[in-house]
């Protein structure tokens, strides 16, 4: 055989390898990351956000040699991270209105500008709810004007600090606190969608980029790619709740790859509303695998279930694998 | 508490949240037992040598290896692979190939020379081991690295015992046989060849010895009643290699019936070919299903043109002709007779029923127990009935294989020196198995079996040069980077990554630990460590 050694026993999926040569390991395998986010947090067991917060937030670190703000918006990641006078961020930080974390960004951005501070980074951060909802308009302006920040949605696909109730990125059949499982048609009503990494492709803006916390070394890969352009850029990150989807707290990895691998969420990438690239789907898996982890779910199982939501959210990821063509 | 209004913690970091404390469960690092190890006979310690071999540092895996076995270019030829039988890999797409990355650090290890360490100090101790067979060569190096003076006496004039005189050179290369032998003999092993231990009890007294080990294999051919002619030409299998060894061609003929159904049967049937029989036929009662031979023999005797007649007796021999009854097999799997007989034609017959032990060496010691023509021996200590006498190999009650012989010769050097010390060896406690269902298998990448070629078959049946090849470096170590190190860390940072509180620090490149101040017990790490090294263990309230 004259094909040459490439298989590590692990590949490229885990965090690192011992066997992998030091620059195609993770930011994260480093024991000088920068655990941006520290300990002592208080979001819950397994949170996928703390976790994608810090890959993210560590990542763009280490992109910016460390000359790094971040604007936060209202959720989750600011509750649990930041409880007056403490702090879990060790990077200059500000906390936000729920909605407007993008519009800080950008006067954070204008105000670099006017002093000449080309070195220093602005990312700008917040959940499904301060992104898709509440802060859209400022999230689009910014997009629009192509202001110099990148901004980062955690999607838990809740409002999930105020007590999981339903955003427009909520999936739909999922049951929350104001879509609950009842009624002929539980959950989360079947809408038209509101995909927010589509629309900001739609700006034309320089990076979109969406990515789960199941796969490190896209993820990092993407926030590199980002942070290497200027002018407006979007990440969206897929970050499994416990709490919010009723899911074991070990399951937070597992659940954001099997929404990828069910094409429930298709991972790509794009620059100037062009698609680029598609992580493609590895071992296709049904997407009531994925969905069965979750209790928000649990409706559309048992007898009698509801065998047409779940026939009609396979349709989706059906769609989306012929849509960006997640398959070989 | 002096804090400023509305405020329970200290302003700045959150590190004085001490967030541990929610936790129900911790997690644990482990090591578990992998399969591999578990179920080979020498008690490798297989996924430990495999992840040395990972990086490339061969010398590191064989050093690592010979702990347990001191002669992996053997195994690596001669072992039937059981623990390739076991290995988790074969849950996923094939089995790892161990037995061929551990030919290819023994042959690496015999091309650059590689020495055993001497031992470190030396007991004052004499011990004999009488056999110079698997198992007495393996008694003899471990016994020597524990600092023992070792003599092994040998009747024959080469060491190796069956491996020499049994096992074909298209299978052990005796060139590789004797490079791993000079090895231990360079340890400090006194070896002594041509000497027949008559008397073990006065063999110990004249050498003072302070303990024996003894291995002296089962050299007796098994003998079935045939009536035959006169002129009949039969021989025994085992007499039949021995005489390949001494440089004497037997005589054999142009058509050769062999009679048996075991590994022996298969490799006189391949070495007749190798002599020039135009036919070699195996006799064998039973069906292949219920062949003792391994597999991968019949496959390859198959391929070389042996002829197997299946459900088949000898019931008579003439010069020339057999006859041969039918045979059926009834329901516990006996064969019985038919009643209805052919003719085979047939210059000779070679009988491979067996072998037995010869116990003339042990006559007159008290104390040993001698069933089914077997030593028995406890098998915790392989020590007989008689106190500093232990035993192994073919003459104990086990399955007959040079690696088990291999294991005998380990364990008994073990609890001989313990007995040397007047004390007894604790059986040491034995990690949970790395079941495959502890493994997160999503991590590893698809990567098939890397196969051994073969010499070409016109080759094969004209000469008795090595069959199976060895693997290439490269391909040695992409098999080795195979393995899921089941149960045991493999140094791939999940958990230090996966950890969404950073309660897990990385303290050297393979060294982990758990801050148990922040972990809230989330189980993250464990479920997303590929090899399954690491256990949620329930918190005491
Ligand atoms: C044809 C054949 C093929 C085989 N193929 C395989 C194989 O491929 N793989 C495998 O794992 N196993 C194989 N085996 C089985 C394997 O060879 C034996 O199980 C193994 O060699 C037993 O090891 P041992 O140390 O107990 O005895 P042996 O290997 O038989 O060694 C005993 C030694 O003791 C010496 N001895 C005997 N009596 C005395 C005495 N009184 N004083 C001094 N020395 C004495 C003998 O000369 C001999 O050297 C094969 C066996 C045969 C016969
Ligand atoms: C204008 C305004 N409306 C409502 C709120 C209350 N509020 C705070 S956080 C939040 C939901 C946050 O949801 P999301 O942005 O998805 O973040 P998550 O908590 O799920 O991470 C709401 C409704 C607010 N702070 N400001
Ligand atoms: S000695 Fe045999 S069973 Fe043990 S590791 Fe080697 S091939 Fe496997
Ligand atoms: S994968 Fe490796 S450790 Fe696991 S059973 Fe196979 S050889 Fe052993
Ligand atoms: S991932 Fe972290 S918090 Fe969760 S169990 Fe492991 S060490 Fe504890
Ligand atoms: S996750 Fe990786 S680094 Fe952590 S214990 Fe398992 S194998 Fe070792």
């Amino acid at each position: 055989m004259d094909e040459p050694v490439k298989f590590y026993q692990t590949g490229t999926f885990t965090v690192g390898n011992r066997l992998l040569p030091k620059e195609q390991r993770t930011v994260q395998a480093s024991r000088q990351r920068g655990n941006a986010l520290n300990s002592g947090h208080r979001a819950c067991q397994g949170c996928g956000e703390a976790l994608g917060a810090r890959y993210v937030v560590d990542a763009a670190l280490r992109a910016a040699e460390g000359r790094l703000i971040a604007a936060n918006a209202t959720g989750c990641l600011e509750v649990f991270s930041t409880p007056y006078p403490e702090t879990s961020w060790q990077l200059p930080w500000i906390h936000s209105l729920f909605g407007n974390a993008a519009a800080v960004g950008t006067g954070i951005a204008a105000a670099l500008k006017v002093k000449g501070r080309r070195d220093v980074r602005v990312i700008a951060q917040g959940g499904d709810g301060g992104t898709t909802d509440i802060g859209f308009g400022c999230l689009s302006g910014m997009f629009e004007r192509n202001d110099d920040v990148l901004y980062v949605c955690y999607d838990n696909q809740g409002y999930m600090n105020t007590g999981v109730q339903r955003s427009s990125a909520t999936p739909p059949g999922a049951r929350t606190a104001t879509t609950m499982a009842v009624g002929p048609e539980p959950g989360a009503p079947f809408g038209q969608g509101k995909n927010l990494p589509l629309i900001a492709m739609a700006h034309a803006i320089p990076y979109v980029a969406t990515a789960t916390v199941a796969d490190l070394h896209d993820l990092e890969a993407k926030v590199e790619r980002a942070m290497a352009l200027h002018g407006a850029r979007y990440l969206h990150v897929l970050v499994p709740c416990p709490l919010g989807w009723g899911a074991a707290s070990h399951d937070t990895v597992r659940l954001a790859r099997l929404a990828k691998e069910s094409g429930i969420f298709p991972v790509f990438e794009a620059e100037h509303g062009e698609l680029t690239a598609v992580s493609k789907i590895r071992r296709r898996v049904p997407a009531a695998e994925y969905l069965r982890l979750q209790k928000r779910f649990a409706h559309l199982f048992g007898e009698p279930g509801h065998p047409e939501m779940l026939a009609a959210i396979q349709a989706g990821a059906d769609r989306n694998v012929r849509r960006f063509g997640l398959e070989d | 508490m002096d804090k400023p209004f509305a405020i329970t913690l200290d302003p700045g970091s959150s590190l004085a949240n001490k967030t541990g404390s929610w936790r129900t469960e911790r997690p644990v690092y482990t090591d578990r037992l992998p399969p591999c190890n578990a179920t080979c006979p020498a008690g490798e310690d297989i996924q430990g040598w495999l992840f040395r071999a990972e990086s490339g540092d061969y010398e590191a895996a064989w050093r690592h290896l010979v702990r347990d076995n001191p002669l992996p270019a053997v195994m690596g030829r001669v072992c039937y692979h059981g623990c390739e039988g076991a290995c988790n890999r074969a849950k996923l797409d094939e089995a790892v190939g161990i037995n061929s990355v551990e030919r290819f650090l023994g042959d690496e290890a015999i091309r650059r020379g590689w020495a055993f360490e001497p031992p470190a100090a030396e007991s004052g101790r004499r011990v004999l081991v009488v056999g110079a067979g698997p198992s007495g060569l393996s008694a003899a190096y471990h016994l020597r690295r524990l600092g023992h003076a070792v003599t092994v006496a040998e009747a024959g004039a080469a060491a190796g015992g069956m491996m020499r005189y049994g096992i074909p050179k298209y299978r052990l290369p005796r060139e590789v046989l004797d490079a791993e032998v000079a090895r231990i003999v360079a340890l400090g092993v006194e070896l002594q060849l041509g000497t027949r231990v008559d008397r073990i009890a006065e063999a110990m007294q004249a050498g003072a010895y302070d303990a024996a080990f003894l291995a002296v294999g089962a050299h007796i051919a098994k003998r079935a009643f045939i009536p035959a002619g006169d002129s009949a030409r039969i021989l025994d299998a085992v007499a039949l290699l021995r005489s390949m060894e001494d440089g004497a061609t037997p005589v054999l003929g142009r058509r050769v019936a062999v009679y048996g159904g075991g590994n022996t049967a298969l490799d006189v049937a391949r070495t007749a070919k190798r002599l020039g029989a135009t036919e070699a036929v195996i006799v064998y009662r039973r069906t292949r299903e219920r062949m003792p031979a391994h597999d991968l023999e019949v496959e390859e005797a198959l391929e070389e043109g042996v002829q197997v007649k299946w459900l088949s007796t000898v019931a008579h021999a003439e010069a020339g002709t057999l006859t041969i009854e039918k045979m059926r097999l009834d329901e516990h799997g006996k064969p019985q007779p038919t009643g209805e007989y052919e003719t085979l034609e047939a210059d000779s017959l070679v009988l491979a029923l067996g072998q037995d032990v010869d116990l003339a060496l042990l006559a007159g010691v008290p104390g040993l127990d001698v069933r089914d023509g077997v030593v028995q021996v406890d098998p915790q200590t392989m020590m007989t009935g008689h106190p500093g006498l232990f035993a192994g190999g073919d003459m104990v009650p086990a399955e007959r294989n040079v690696t088990v012989a291999v294991g005998h010769g380990k364990k008994a050097a073990r609890h001989i020196d313990a007995w040397l010390r007047g004390t007894a060896l604790a059986a040491e406690p034995k990690h949970g198995p790395a079941l495959f269902e502890r493994l997160n298998p999503w991590y590893y990448s698809d990567a098939p079996k890397t196969e051994r070629e073969q010499l070409e078959l016109a080759r094969r049946t004209d000469g008795f040069d090595e069959v199976q090849h060895g693997l290439t470096e490269e391909n040695a170590l992409f098999e080795a980077r195979r393995c899921l190190s089941c149960g045991n860390c493999l140094q791939c940072d999940n958990c230090y990554g996966v950890c969404p509180d950073n309660a897990v620090k990385k303290l050297a490149p393979g060294r982990y630990a758990v801050d148990y101040d922040y972990c809230k017990g989330c189980g993250l790490c464990a479920v997303e460590c590929p090899c399954g090294a690491i256990d949620m263990v329930a918190e005491q309230t």
